[in-house]
């Protein structure tokens, strides 16, 4: 047989001209350990298993013949009435060593944090240390039920409300509410806090402040919280146009959503003066903190009159991305917002019990104008005992030598290459923990994204590109503090090479990536003609072996 | 601190490169009041990881593990068996330690996984295409009631008796807010669900009917009835289900009319975890509703040599593109859960989730006859999948706790999920699954038998 798979599935066929390596076609697609994986759908089969069941029953669900067994398992008659699922699902099965082997093999198409520098800014991708996976595994934690007796979860309780009791601590707040599952939807928490206290007070607003350079998910989050959103104007040096904002302030504003320290890697000077005017104006502030690594420990936005700021444990506190979540994004509240916050959560009593407050006990804890709820059952718990791990594992000067060497980091790559890439703020002083850069200066017809494809090929993800959108061109890189020297100054090499191949117009750039498992992928076509799932193929002229179409 | 690896040294010589004085001197665009001189006090110094794990396992010992107990729990979150194979593969450090696929070239790993997951999904579900994640089924329910007023341009969603309360309660949360009409009410204990008292409050304004299928009660709705009534309405059919091993014994909601299928994946892969991380599921019928989906999806398309590969697409629909015209604010999803719950299903198969599935039904069967000979205790359900209510005589919640206290988690009493209701009171609701043994069943019956005698 001289198919790669009994699908016949190749990865496709090279085009004339191709110059990603020397050497002749292998008859795989492979290239020794570069190893092309088809779809599970073209290897496994509905009739293939990889797990041992020791029962049998002989239950006849939509006439499927369960398997024999040796020992006779009980005989019932079924219960599912009419619903009975009839025809093939089409789910195709693995044993477990080709499972195994199949998710081993994507795996290594995939770049991570535990393969090098990962500078994508504002997303804070830094080392995730094993403690804490080993710990979110321990059998209480891991194997325990959202809905099991309070007295047999009390330890899970405990971390929470340890894990709260730091987040209060580190950020001079109020109040947190930690069952927002992740960032956005702590921004959502947030603005509706706002909204509920403005609300009590009979004061219906409209519009939320957003400046320009903000997150897609703080319009967005005040878009689907129903208000009307409005840009900040930002001044030349990138930071919130205190005047500007002050002069649109006014009955109809319900508050502002700022990021501190922003977007461009700047930390809000006035920032308190931003607070003062928005709450002279009767509105409230609400603080993005995804970029809270940057000052943990070093600054408390409840000292800077912050009313409510989520926190992303999957940024500052580590816990994993996973490929895009899942995330944790409990938020902080001022005195004015916590008596609003989301149910449920957990307090604990002078008797040092800890007790977790639902809809049933809220009054017990005066706690009767909660807006409501934002998620079943108590939150991302698996991501609280990971955050809490790492943060008694730093503790109060572990976590304020994080944000030093963040910023130290970040401040090291912008120094080494500002005379190469242009830093459009970097006049304005030191940046925070990212530093950002523009594509002010490349060649004709080369982009921000020509660059990060290069970088690509030098063994590095490349930065958040376009982003914040206030910058042409934007690079945002953010080493975050767990690289060492060495690791920062091999990055630093490798872009700038990449950029001065980007300023001297070198035309290779352009189809970079070569070296990746993928040349540049079409996503014109993708969103042209989406194919979002798979779809048995059906060959022209009828159904033919599937060696034969491998064979060509 | 073992995360750090910066020396002193290099401290110095950096801040050298910079031109800064001292690493205040990067802090200087922080106002001097509002500086921290010190590590904040209060709050412990760093320490060894032989210390913290000894921390963290004090604290999960005060826990009662699912394993160590006879244990009956479901209502949204269920125990299953997870092979260890999907755990090795959710720590691969290439899965663990990635972010959100943006460089499709250096992150095909992922993103296959992702394409492979939307199409399990959409089978699994009876649908043409599904997301690659939300956050939860609570909050994918939302979303669907959301995406349904943006299909129907109507705004008022009718949600059945038996939609999970915490469900309820969010969907409440954000009506309230976005100014949605909901109308909702709690189950009645009746022994079949009432489609017709569903059907009977529709009406032409409905944007969407919601209809939990298994229920609460772990009954299961006869959704073509409800999906026509629904659609002579002018209504979408959302259908949740929060257990989607039962889809591997019933028949799945997108060839019963669901135009939107949402759920919970908890139950494939991913493990209790007290409630989260879990893994929102969600699923069209109808291929020209893809516009309007909220979050994440992953397409096929080719690459600049040919080859077939995987990219985020239709991004125009969401918050980075869209800002506040986005179909949803959602960014981060439920990557790493979405990876354990494919792999599950990937060792299953469809030959060992039919399996699974009848093993499940065919436990809680025997579950469901030995508990009815439990004097005082009655079976309230004429059809269910692998959890199903009974009703006690007297108030659950407080005989659930009372047998905890032994050693037994009998399953989730109404009286927890509908504290107000008194007339749900005697339920308790119980699941039954692969890992429950008929030597747990036993227990359950004899601790019940002493605890109403």
């Amino acid at each position: 047989m001289n198919a790669p798979n009994k699908s016949g599935w190749k990865p496709g066929t090279p085009v004339e001209g191709d110059n990603s390596g020397s050497g002749p076609e292998t008859v795989t697609g492979n290239r020794a350990l570069m190893l092309e994986e088809p779809l599970i759908f073209e290897i496994g089969s509905t009739e293939t298993t990889g797990v041992d069941f020791e029962f049998a029953g002989r239950l006849d669900l939509a006439g499927v013949t369960q398997p024999a067994t040796p020992t006779p398992a009980k005989d019932v008659p079924s219960r599912l009435g009419t619903m009975a699922r009839h025809g093939t699902i089409g789910l195709p099965g693995l044993t477990e060593p080709e499972t195994v082997r199949h998710y081993t093999r994507l795996s290594r198409q995939n770049y991570a944090i535990d393969l090098g520098l990962f500078p994508l800014g504002s997303c804070t991708m830094k080392h995730n240390p094993r403690l804490n996976e080993k710990v979110a595994r321990m059998p209480g934690f891991a194997d325990v039920h959202p809905l099991q007796p309070v007295d047999t979860v009390r330890g899970a309780l405990e971390v929470i409300n340890e894990l709260a009791f730091w987040l209060l601590k580190l950020t001079g707040m109020h109040g947190v509410a930690m069952s927002p599952k992740a960032g956005a939807h702590g921004e959502l928490c947030g603005i509706l806090c706002i909204r509920a206290a403005l609300e009590a007070r009979g004061d219906a607003r409209k519009v939320i402040l957003v400046p320009e350079s903000a997150h897609g998910t703080n319009p967005a989050t005040a878009a689907f919280a129903g208000y009307e959103v409005e840009d900040i104007p930002a001044t030349a040096e990138g930071r919130v146009d205190l005047e500007a904002l002050k002069a649109r302030l006014g009955p109809d504003v319900a508050g502002v959503m700022i990021t501190n320290p922003n977007t461009c890697g700047l930390f809000e000077r006035d920032m308190k003066a931003i607070s003062d005017a928005v709450h002279e104006a009767g509105g409230f502030v609400y603080c993005d903190g995804a970029n809270f690594n940057a000052i943990v420990g070093k600054v408390r936005p409840g000292d800077l009159g912050v009313d409510a700021m989520h926190i992303n444990l999957h940024k500052t506190f580590s816990t994993p991305h996973g490929g895009g979540g899942p995330g944790s994004g409990p938020v902080v509240l001022s005195e004015a917002l916590a008596p609003y916050g989301p149910l449920p959560f957990t307090a604990r009593t002078g008797d040092g019990v800890v007790h977790l407050v639902e809809e049933e006990n809220a009054a017990e804890f005066d706690h009767t104008r909660a807006f409501g709820r934002m998620t079943a059952f108590h939150g991302q718990m698996g991501m609280f005992t990971r955050a809490l791990t790492y943060i008694l594992s730093h503790g109060a000067d572990g976590l304020k030598q994080v944000a030093e060497d963040a910023v130290l980091n970040a401040n090291y790559i912008l120094r080494s290459l500002d005379d190469v890439l242009d830093a459009p703020f970097g006049p304005s002083g030191p940046c925070m923990h990212e530093a950002l850069f523009s594509d002010k200066g490349f060649g004709e017809g080369m982009s921000t994204l020509d660059l990060a494809k290069g970088l690509i090929d030098e063994g590095f993800h490349p930065m958040t590109m376009y982003f914040p959108l206030v910058v042409h061109g934007a690079m945002l890189v953010e080493p975050t503090e767990t690289e060492s020297k060495a690791g920062l100054d091999q990055f630093i090499t490798a872009l700038r090479s990449v950029a001065e191949r980007a300023k001297a117009g070198d035309e290779s750039l352009k189809a970079a990536p070569y070296y990746a498992p993928r040349r540049r992928l079409d996503e014109t076509l993708a969103a042209r003609k989406p194919v979002l799932a798979w779809k048995e193929p059906s060959p022209p002229g009828g159904p033919s072996a599937p060696s034969e179409v491998g064979g060509r | 601190m073992r995360y750090l690896p910066l020396t002193d040294a290099d401290r110095s010589a950096m801040l050298e490169t910079i031109g800064a004085s001292d690493i205040d001197a990067l802090f200087a665009d922080v106002p001097e009041e509002a500086r921290l001189n010190g590590p904040i006090e209060g709050l412990p110094m760093h320490a060894s990881e032989m210390a913290v794990e000894r921390h963290m396992r004090r604290l999960g010992q005060k826990n009662l593990a699912a394993a160590d107990a006879a244990f009956f729990l479901g209502a949204g979150a269920y125990r299953h068996h997870v092979p260890a194979s999907v755990d090795h593969i959710i720590q691969r450090g290439e899965f663990l330690t990635a972010y959100t696929p943006y460089q499709p070239e250096i992150a095909q790993g992922t993103l296959q996984m992702l394409f492979e997951f939307q199409s399990q999904v959409a089978r699994l579900y009876g649908c043409v295409v599904a997301n690659a994640s939300m956050y939860d089924g609570s909050t994918a329910c939302w979303e669907a009631i959301s995406m349904a007023g943006r299909v129907t341009k109507k705004r008022r969603a009718l949600l059945s008796r038996g939609l999970h309360p915490h469900y309820v309660n969010v969907v409440e949360t954000m009506a309230k807010f976005t100014g949605d009409e909901i109308a909702s009410d709690w189950p009645r204990l009746e022994a079949q669900y009432d489609e017709d008292a569903l059907i009977a409050q529709m009406s032409d304004d409905l944007s969407c009917v919601v209809v939990q299928y298994p229920d609460i009660l772990g009954r299961l709705p006869n959704l073509q009835k409800i999906a026509d009534a629904a659609h002579e309405k002018g209504a979408l059919l959302i259908v949740v289900n929060t257990e989607p091993v039962a889809l591997g014994a019933i028949e799945a909601p997108g060839n019963l009319g669901a135009d939107i299928v949402v759920g919970e994946g908890q139950a494939i892969g991913v493990g209790l975890q007290f409630g989260g991380p879990f893994l929102g599921l969600f699923a069209v019928t109808n291929e020209k509703h893809v516009r309007q989906m909220p979050g994440r999806l992953c397409g096929e398309t080719v690459d600049a040599e040919g080859k077939r590969g995987f990219v985020l697409t239709l991004s125009t629909r969401e918050q980075h593109i869209r800002r506040e015209k986005a179909t949803s604010n959602i960014c981060t999803n439920s990557g790493l859960c979405a990876l354990a719950f494919s792999v599950h299903m990937t060792l299953l198969g469809e030959k060992g989730l039919r399996a699974l599935a009848a093993e499940n039904h065919r436990l809680a069967c025997i579950a469901a006859d030995r508990l009815a000979q439990v004097p005082g205790v009655a079976v309230l359900n004429e059809t269910f999948f692998n959890e199903f209510t009974v009703r006690l005589g007297q108030d659950a919640r407080a005989v659930v706790r009372r047998l905890a206290d032994d050693g037994v988690l009998a399953g989730v009493s109404l009286g927890r999920l509908y504290p107000t209701r008194e007339e749900l009171a005697d339920g308790l609701v119980v699941a039954v699954t692969e890992t429950t043994s008929e030597e747990d069943i036993e227990t359950l019956a004899r601790a019940l038998e002493e605890a109403l005698a």
